[in-house]
């Protein structure tokens, strides 16, 4: 194509306002694309019961399968979950009632509704070995492998007086903000 | 019936949700972009949880997905094919 000198000068000129809005507009696209969901799954674990865990477990490993990054906030009584023992070591009263009356592993958990002091507990865990549907233990190592990233609420913890040798390796300690910074970037929320 | 080309077979024979998921995911990451996973599975879930994988993720795809019947049970097999 021939432009001549004068008509590039004149264009430029016109360009420059373009130019000017085109930069304001990429600025603009960069800020909406910073705040899009990315490929994440947040759960935050509020229950500590085993058919409400098994459900966040179920979820948060077929998340992971299918390529999302997941995170489970752990509080409350979904704290039980993150146990490996119990101990009243530096415990006060209440602390200490508490850890009795509490789950001292993801093996100790009751269910919602038909526990009948553990019993019910037993018959799912039977009823899903017999169906060949992975138990509760199996998962949480499955979701383990697959870098399911699993946070302790520290207040609760603190709140409950539980140790940190009461608790699994592997896991870290955060608060509302830990789990809102993977919340508000995630396509899906849940609170279980 | 056409039949698939397929590079590699995975059998989650009598596994329940999400396992079969969580076994494909990782097969599917030690075969080569542009090969496909047979996946034979007795999950009747399945179906739709393949289906919903290949929606969802940018480097699958779903090939071909068959239901047949063997010894009176019903066995689903997906085709799964990584793009990238």
């Amino acid at each position: 194509m021939l432009v001549t000198e004068g008509s590039n000068e004149k264009s430029s000129t016109e360009l420059a306002p373009l130019e000017e809005r085109l930069a304001a507009l990429e600025q603009r696209l960069e800020r909406v694309e910073a705040g899009l969901p990315e490929d994440k799954v947040a759960l935050v674990v509020f229950s500590g019961e085993l058919d409400r865990v098994l459900a966040a477990f179920v979820i948060a490993t077929g998340a992971a399968a299918m390529g999302q990054e997941v995170s489970m906030f752990f509080t409350f009584w979904g704290l039980s979950v993150l146990k490996k023992e119990s101990s009243l070591k530096g415990k006060n009263l209440f602390e200490a009632m508490m850890s009795v009356m509490s789950p001292g592993s993801t093996r100790e958990l009751p269910v919602s509704k038909m526990n009948y002091f553990g019993v019910g507990a037993k018959m799912l865990r039977k009823m899903m070995a017999d169906k060949n549907v992975s138990s509760l233990e199996e998962m949480i190592e499955t979701a383990r492998e697959m870098g399911v990233k699993m946070t302790a609420c520290e207040m609760s913890r603190d709140v409950m007086g539980i140790q940190d040798d009461e608790l699994i390796q592997g896991f870290e300690s955060g608060g509302a903000a830990s789990f809102l910074a993977e919340s508000l970037r995630s396509r899906t929320n849940l609170f279980i | 019936m056409t039949e698939v080309q397929f590079d590699d077979t995975l059998d989650t024979t009598g596994l329940s949700c999400p396992m079969p998921l969580v076994k494909a995911r990782k097969r599917l990451e030690e075969i080569e972009p542009g090969q496909i996973l047979k996946i034979v599975s007795t999950d009747r879930g399945s179906i739709k949880d393949f289906q919903g994988w290949a929606k969802i993720a940018n480097n699958v795809a779903l090939v071909d997905q068959e239901t047949m019947t063997e010894d009176g049970a019903e066995i689903y097999v997906h085709f799964m094919e990584r793009t990238s």
